[in-house]
């Protein structure tokens, strides 16, 4: 289980990292989306893993399960969820302001265009 | 138990709330109650203040649960003099908003601006790891709206970089902070700090794998080279107040740093020697191509943002020395840089707007050019480090406390020559702006696109009294900071040996246990 957990966290950040890497904003929120999942599993592993055990003391039980990191999870779970709401509008803002979804700001932002007062090209 | 201590994230959370339910659309009572909100944060971070300055370190414990297993908030004299620090600047910041009518640009402005503050005093409150990572979350969300406020293609477009480098910023901390849980098994600062100290030194390696991981997260946030990319383009597209606003965002991760690595990870323990070795040559490259950035600008705003930059640089040299001089110096710089940076950010937007044009270049005369230009040379003189302002005495701090450093010619040299650059860059921008304004470019063609608040300044208008005001008074508060230099030093010092001095923290937060469930 150790491996499938671990091998599953790294392949989870290794295609995410990838895709956050690309220069189009559709891959980077799915690659931000796969870099939480796996972020996800990891916290989950980091209260060592446990099948079958309760989280919560019970009466003749000697093994737990760690129940901090669930609810680290569950708090993670719920902020990535509305970061990836914000990100998503925020992409569709600019592709519909900027008329392309590339994440690299534009040549205009550096070098202004004579006559040109305001910081990018007006459409 | 001191119920005053959580005020400061109460407060803007109930007022940002009641703005988005009950006065939405009503902009003059946003406008009321959002800047008596934030005076009353001055008062309260005042008595707070007050309170912490006897040396007691307090503790305000959640639900009144016992400490390794409830959330607590710590109020130390670098907590609360880092929310009065935020107050003082979201206030002065929140009026020069007001009278420059960029809050009308878009909605919820103010809203956004208590949810912001709220994030920005939990995260200086809070005495728990991951309820760190929560009020962080709190106040880049609000900070993503601030940022896009108002629109426009290059500020949505920076906006999506801004979100996209800070939710990559917050996955690594919380792996950060699940490499942390796994070794010591608390997320108390405290409790983690208690543990850490007794683990056995071959067992580490995890641990410092962990260390360094979060120092990269908090790195990101203060925008230590090389990872500062986000910030030029973040803060020039940004509106001017928000930037003015960002100056103490930076200081966050600064804090952050300070905190850790005073507190959990001292110098020459667990993490050994690794954090300050680390730092000190990002500290200097962050000087370095802040100063130099500032001379390469095209734009208004990056000016400022490359200012900002080097500030964060001059300030993690001093901490990068982990010694109580050195954080004695850092934390008096820290207060000039960032009331510093903010009169900057309001100024350079002052006069964008008045010029209605957002770039560096030579163009039809600017009217009340000799009322900006005196702002932008105070601006720009304590920003830099010239007496008569606080940045030369803080400057002068920094280099006294790393004179006994083994980097001492490298850090004096830095420090010095980029210094010199920043002058020569800031004398470039106030020439171009205000004594040579006689360029091809005729200026005022902006006016009322989604880049400006109001339409330019006419020469027969008066100035806008409030916007000019608001500038005067953080000069002010810089002003101040220098005359009353000796007091402001003997609390630095003082703050500076309560962090040294983590005992005092821990035996407030895990002893002294009475009465909690």
């Amino acid at each position: 289980m150790e491996l499938l957990v671990s091998s599953a966290i790294g392949l989870l950040t290794a295609a995410g990292i990838y895709l956050v890497l690309r220069q189009r904003s559709f891959p980077v929120v799915l690659g931000m989306t796969l870099l939480s999942y796996a972020i996800n599993v990891f916290l989950f592993a980091t209260g060592r893993l446990v099948v079958n055990a309760p989280p919560v003391l019970q009466k003749g039980v000697t093994t737990y399960t760690d129940p901090l990191p669930q609810a680290l999870v569950l708090t993670a779970i719920v902020i990535s969820f509305g970061m990836t709401a914000v990100v998503v509008v925020m992409a569709i803002g600019s592709f519909l302001e900027g008329g392309d979804d590339r994440i690299d700001m534009p040549e205009a932002d550096r070098i202004p265009e004579t006559g040109d007062t305001q910081r990018g090209p007006r459409a | 138990m001191n119920h005053l201590m959580i005020a400061p994230v109460l407060l803007p959370a109930v007022l940002g709330a009641l703005q988005l339910l009950w006065m939405r659309g009503d902009l003059p009572l946003q406008r009321v109650f959002s800047s008596t909100g934030t005076a009353l944060l001055v008062v309260v971070a005042l008595i707070l203040l007050g309170q912490a300055s006897a040396g007691e370190v307090m503790v305000y414990r959640l639900g009144n649960w016992a400490a390794p297993f409830g959330i607590v908030l710590m109020l130390d004299r670098l907590a609360a003099m880092m929310v009065l620090l935020t107050s003082v600047v979201a206030l002065i910041v929140q009026i020069y908003a007001i009278g420059s009518g960029w809050d009308r640009k878009g909605w919820h402005f103010h809203a956004l601006w208590q949810f912001q503050l709220m994030g920005v005093c939990g995260a200086f409150l809070t005495g728990d790891a991951f309820n760190l990572f929560v009020f962080f979350e709190i106040l880049l969300i609000a900070s993503y709206g601030l940022m896009t406020h108002g629109g426009g293609e290059m500020r949505v477009r920076a906006g999506v970089q801004y979100v996209v480098v800070n939710l990559a910023g917050s996955a690594l901390f919380l792996v950060a902070l699940g490499v942390l849980y796994a070794v010591t098994g608390t997320l108390n600062m405290a409790d983690m700090a208690a543990r850490v100290a007794q683990m056995p030194p071959e067992d580490t390696a995890l641990l410092r794998t962990g260390a360094v991981l979060i120092m990269l997260v908090f790195a990101i946030k203060a925008a230590l080279v090389p990872l500062h990319f986000w910030l030029p383009s973040t803060y020039g597209n940004a509106p001017g107040p928000v930037a003015a606003l960002f100056a103490i965002m930076t200081k966050v991760g600064v804090y952050a740093i300070i905190r850790f690595f005073t507190l959990i990870f001292p110098h020459d323990t667990v993490a050994g020697t690794l954090a300050s070795e680390i730092l000190l040559p990002a500290a200097l490259i962050t000087l370095a191509v802040g100063q130099i950035g500032i001379m390469g600008s095209r734009q208004l705003l990056r000016v400022g943002a490359f200012a900002a930059l080097g500030s964060v640089g001059t300030l993690m040299i001093a901490v990068s020395q982990m010694n109580a001089e050195a954080m004695t110096a850092a934390i008096y710089y820290m207060v000039h840089s960032t009331l510093a940076a903010a009169t900057l950010f309001l100024v350079l937007d002052l006069s964008a707007r008045w010029r209605g044009d957002y770039w560096l270049r030579a163009g039809t005369v600017m009217p009340q050019s000799g009322l900006v230009s005196a702002l932008f040379f105070a601006a720009a003189v304590a920003v830099v480090g010239l007496p008569p302002f606080s940045g030369f005495i803080g400057k002068l701090m920094v280099l006294d406390a790393t004179a006994g450093a083994p980097a001492m010619p490298l850090i004096w040299s830095v420090i010095l020559v980029t210094s010199l650059i920043a002058l020569v860059g800031m004398s470039r921008v106030g020439t171009k702006l205000y004594l040579k304004p006689f360029g091809e470019v005729v200026l005022g063609g902006g006016g009322g696109s989604a880049d400006f608040p109001t339409a330019p300044l006419r020469s027969d208008e008066p100035a806008p009294w409030l916007s000019v005001t608001a500038i005067m008074a953080l000069l002010a508060t810089v002003l101040a900071l220098t005359v009353f230099a000796g007091p402001a030093t003997r609390f630095a010092q003082a703050t500076a040996d309560q962090l040294y001095d983590p005992a005092l923290y821990l035996k407030a937060v895990l002893a002294d246990q009475e009465g909690t469930k």
